[in-house]
């Protein structure tokens, strides 16, 4: 009996302790993503921001028009092609250093993993500035390097075969730290037994690797793979400060064009559009994910 | 043993290059920003200062107003750190311990809100803004960070496990549900505040799209968005930007490395929600 004041107190406290945050991430977020699908339904643009009665309904005509826009077909085109390319990449780089220093003979275990996790807590606008340089087919570094192994200077960042994979080298350098720390948690998390009676059967390094430590990692990789794909759909910062999305556009990226949709041209209903194709492309790889992981259970 | 000695060899060896390759550009970017003007476009190229100078510093301070950015950084960073810390925790708290009807759709709604990139809620949000009157505020610059779905939910992943017997003690003793969070819950919190701390921090810092968007005026230009704005004018100032960059880098990477135990800890506990 005495129990329900008290319950109903802490009903009470618990709504005060939510509201604060409930109501800032309700404004500031769900609201907005709401009134985005709207706005992707209209033609707002610079002159209704003055006049808001200026706005019309246009249906799907936002969507139609990029459908017909060479611009958001290239911007599709390379941020598929960055997020497939580099994150396997990076997935891969991340394993082989986890694997490495999770070595039983490896010594300085914290020192590597510092030096391999450090870029990624650097701001990514500075960096991208640091390999831009490092990128230039003058005075850069790399080329230097490789001019004194006879290869011929490459205009890495102004060449649009060259341009996206110069980006994705950054992006997987930044990114695979992270991975890293992952996969060791991961690599950490398998019993012991399993191991050493591989050991006593016998196994070598490859065939454990191949039969005991991959299989038991399979659910990290899945993890890992997709919140870095995720992450590598939301390109921006690389190309907006090394290449503003150039050369011939071979960089502009799906978050770079609404970017310049919306603010630069201020064509918000078209970029809201634009950012509703990328959120579809974020949904079809989590609800994949989510099958895979129904199926394993 | 001779083989195990080369293994161990050529492990180490393979570690030091990766190490090399990673640290490569950051001690590079070092370095360049202490060569004179035009040292670092030399040919054929240099890696370390004839004479180390810090005259690029003093002009980024003295005559480019980095200054004025760098404390930007700090405010902006600083204040959602702080306000992050607080609303979280509260929410996390009540969304882990405390019994209230709707509580489990209310954590399901929360949840499926992570899979929403930031960018779609942007231009809206920018549009809120502006009918608020934030636009070019460091208010407007926090506001997506002060209160974070990631944040409550890391935060309710570590207060699952307090034991409901000490909650249930202090309210026998009387103590206020605000007492109760404030003085029980917050000590036992403490690792995992730091590692959120850590991360708003580091993020709110690094992130360049939002703040694009939302500071207008240079004299609100957080870092990352005045070194962008620079670069861009500053082409052929090779050891001058790589000073910009050393002064926006090195202050996360300090508190990287400080803290980087709460770091990685939070980073397994995140990856464990899966």
């Amino acid at each position: 009996m005495s129990r329900a004041p008290g319950e109903r107190a802490q009903a009470r406290a618990a709504w005060v302790f939510l509201a604060p945050a409930l109501l800032l991430i309700t404004t500031f977020f769900f609201l907005p993503v709401v009134t985005g699908l709207a706005l992707s339904l209209t033609d707002f643009d610079l002159y209704s921001i003055g006049h808001p009665d200026n706005i019309r309904m246009v249906g799907t005509a936002n969507y139609r028009a990029l459908a017909q826009a060479p611009m958001f077909w290239s911007a599709l085109k390379n941020t598929l092609y960055f997020a497939f390319v580099g994150a396997p990449l990076s997935v891969l780089a991340a394993l082989a250093a986890a694997l490495l220093v999770n070595s039983r003979l490896t010594k300085w275990k914290g020192f590597f993993r510092t030096a391999y996790f450090a870029p990624f807590v650097t701001t990514l606008v500075a960096v991208a500035i640091v390999w831009k340089y490092l990128y230039h087919p003058r005075f850069g570094l790399l080329d230097a390097a490789l001019g004194a192994a006879g290869v011929h200077a490459i205009d890495w960042l102004g060449n649009p075969m060259w341009a996206m994979p110069a980006i994705i080298v950054v992006a997987v350098w930044r990114s695979f730290g992270y991975n890293m720390l992952i996969f060791i948690a991961g690599l950490q998390r398998i019993p012991h037994e399993l191991r050493e009676a591989a050991e006593l059967d016998g196994a070598g390094l490859w065939a454990r690797l191949r039969h005991v430590t991959l299989p038991q990692l399979t659910p990290t990789f899945v993890f890992v793979g997709v919140i870095t794909a995720i992450g590598f759909f939301q390109l921006f910062a690389e190309p907006y400060v090394m290449t503003g999305g150039g050369p011939l556009n071979s960089t502009l990226s799906m978050v770079l064009y609404m970017y310049q949709e919306g603010f630069r041209w201020w064509r918000l209903g078209s970029a809201a559009s634009i950012a509703f194709v990328l959120f579809a492309l974020v949904l079809v790889v989590t609800i994949l994910q989510l099958l895979w992981r129904r199926e394993e259970t | 043993m001779k083989r195990h000695r080369a293994a161990l060899i050529a492990l180490h060896v393979a570690l030091g290059l990766a190490a090399l390759g990673t640290l490569f550009p950051l001690l590079w970017m070092v370095s360049g920003s202490l060569m004179a003007t035009g040292e670092a476009n030399s040919f054929p190229p240099r890696l370390f200062p004839a004479h180390p100078t810090l005259s690029h510093y003093a002009a980024l301070f003295t005559r480019l107003n980095v200054g004025r950015y760098f404390l930007n950084s700090v405010i902006v960073a600083g204040g959602a750190t702080v306000i992050s810390l607080l609303l979280n925790s509260m929410a996390g708290y009540a969304l882990a311990k405390l019994h209230f009807k709707g509580r489990a759709q209310l954590f399901r709604v929360l949840v499926a809100g992570l899979v929403i990139p930031a960018q779609v809620a942007m231009l809206p949000l920018f549009l809120v803004l502006q009918a608020m009157g934030l636009v070019n505020t460091y208010v407007g610059a926090m506001i997506p960070a002060m209160a974070t779905i990631f944040g409550i939910f890391l935060i309710r992943q570590y207060a699952m496990g307090i034991p409901d017997d000490l909650l249930g003690a202090a309210r026998m003793d009387g103590a206020s549900e605000f007492r109760i969070y404030w003085s029980i819950v917050m000590p036992v919190i403490k690792p995992i505040l730091a590692t959120m701390a850590l991360f708003t921090f580091l993020s709110t810092w690094n992130d360049f799209l939002w703040p694009l968007v939302a500071l207008t005026d240079d004299a609100k230009y957080t870092l990352p968005v005045a070194l962008a704005g620079l670069a861009g004018e500053h082409v052929q100032d090779t050891e001058l930007m790589l000073a910009g960059s050393v002064v926006t880098v090195v202050p996360v990477l300090l508190a990287f490395i400080a803290l980087q135990r709460f770091y990685v800890e939070g980073i397994t506990a995140g990856s464990v929600k899966q």
